[in-house]
């Protein structure tokens, strides 16, 4: 097969991964991590750019190595290329932005058990091409963090009224909702964009179902 | 309060109450979600991530100290591959566990050890350890935590499983928030409860 088929597969992959079969609110993958860090919309932001480049390098690099991996030990070669990848990450965020990487603690080091990223190497790198694969694990991260970004957005101005650690204006006076901060907000944030997600697409099948008739 | 002078028991329940791993860390909510539908399975489930975690915790406090601290066997500080390290002592120790449990016990194969599998992938237990680190706790107050924490989130998932058991006998959801929705509703319900054993204790 040619290269440029591999890569239509792989951005049809990608296509998938952004909304009909994303990762966090469909697949109910790497809900950990979604929950824990997006209190706060900066440190959401770095946990996503660790997780993008994980699962998109280490798609690549499973799915090369692929041929070479006995299927008993598939797994374990699995989670060392992505425990690899995460090494790299905590060591650019110590060096870069060390207070980041000091709030996220010990999240940053659970991505290599994040089910996102078992999960695509799994199901999609150890049987497809690199290029298809690299494409399908960058779909997979940036679904993952448009879910995750939603949340903190809402999440870190109603519980902290700011938004980017920037204060805003219109909150000022505002009530804090503490509840937002903290763990069960994270749960309810988490919920309601799920319910808003699912009843958006059905509508969107209702809507489509009536313009064939 | 140092967290170094915490007594272990102090650790032990505030890992199972106010520091919950999986309502107020948010570690092995994968599992949590997937297997909480049955009280069977989920007591099942639990019980082995209590024993897991606990040995795995404290053996990886034994391979931090002793052979990735710069104060340890090889005097070299190799404390930045600890991701590796965990993750190859949490796999190797499920694997023999899996291949103990299945020589010595049918029974208890059957009851806990379906489960192990699942366990490699499960970042409560990965989490345990790096908390571990991160928290600078001894020997004997990471053997505490991980077994508090363990505790915590077989309480914490047998809990789960009772309610959405009786919900799905009685209750009428919502359909878009069946299944992953509503189980995240009602963990968010019970983070809430937990919330209000904070200010008990605090250990980080």
């Amino acid at each position: 097969m040619s290269a440029g088929s591999q890569a239509n597969e792989g951005w049809a992959a990608l296509r998938r991964m952004l909304w009909s079969e994303n990762p966090v609110f469909v697949q109910i993958l790497g809900i950990c991590s979604a929950l824990a860090v997006t209190n706060l919309v900066r440190n959401t932001l770095v946990m996503c750019g660790g997780l993008v480049f994980t699962t998109t390098l280490s798609g690549l690099t499973v799915s090369v190595l692929r041929a070479y991996t006995p299927r008993r030990v598939r797994m374990m070669v699995q989670i060392l290329t992505i425990a690899a990848y995460v090494i790299l990450v905590k060591v650019v965020l110590d060096a870069y932005v060390p207070e980041v990487s000091d709030a996220l603690g010990a999240y940053v080091g659970l991505i290599i058990t994040n089910c996102i990223v078992m999960g695509r190497a799994e199901a999609f790198a150890a049987a497809n091409r690199p290029v298809a694969s690299l494409l399908d694990g960058l779909g997979a991260g940036l679904g993952y963090s448009i879910v995750l970004l939603a949340i903190a957005c809402v999440r870190e101005p109603l519980g902290l009224g700011t938004f980017f650690d920037v204060p805003i204006p219109a909150l000022a006076d505002a009530t804090r909702w503490n509840v937002m901060v903290i763990a069960p907000g994270g749960f309810f944030g988490l919920a309601v964009f799920m319910w808003a997600a699912r009843s958006l697409n059905d509508w969107r099948t209702r809507r489509r179902a009536a313009g064939e008739e | 309060m140092n967290p170094a002078d915490l007594h272990p028991l102090v650790i032990l329940f505030a890992a199972i109450t106010t520091d919950n791993i999986l309502l107020a860390r948010f570690l092995g909510m994968c599992p949590f979600l997937g297997v909480s539908g049955q009280l069977r399975s989920s007591l099942g489930l639990g019980a082995a991530v209590i024993f897991v975690m606990t040995c795995t915790s404290v053996l990886n406090w034994l391979v931090y100290h002793y052979l990735l601290h710069p104060d340890g066997v090889f005097g070299i500080d190799l404390t930045y591959l600890r991701y590796i390290a965990f993750i190859i002592v949490i796999a190797a120790f499920v694997q023999i566990v899996e291949m103990v449990v299945e020589r010595v016990s049918m029974l208890l194969y059957l009851t806990l050890g379906i489960f192990l599998p699942l366990i490699t992938v499960n970042c409560a237990i990965l989490g345990a350890s790096l908390f571990m680190v991160t928290r600078e706790y001894t020997l004997v107050q990471t053997a505490a935590f991980g077994l508090g924490s363990g505790v915590g989130w077989a309480v914490a998932i047998a809990a789960m499983a009772g309610i959405r058991e009786k919900l799905a006998r009685h209750g009428k959801v919502i359909p878009q928030l069946e299944g992953a929705g509503i189980a995240l509703v009602i963990a968010g319900i019970m983070a809430l409860a937990f919330v209000g054993f904070s200010g008990v204790i605090r250990i980080n």
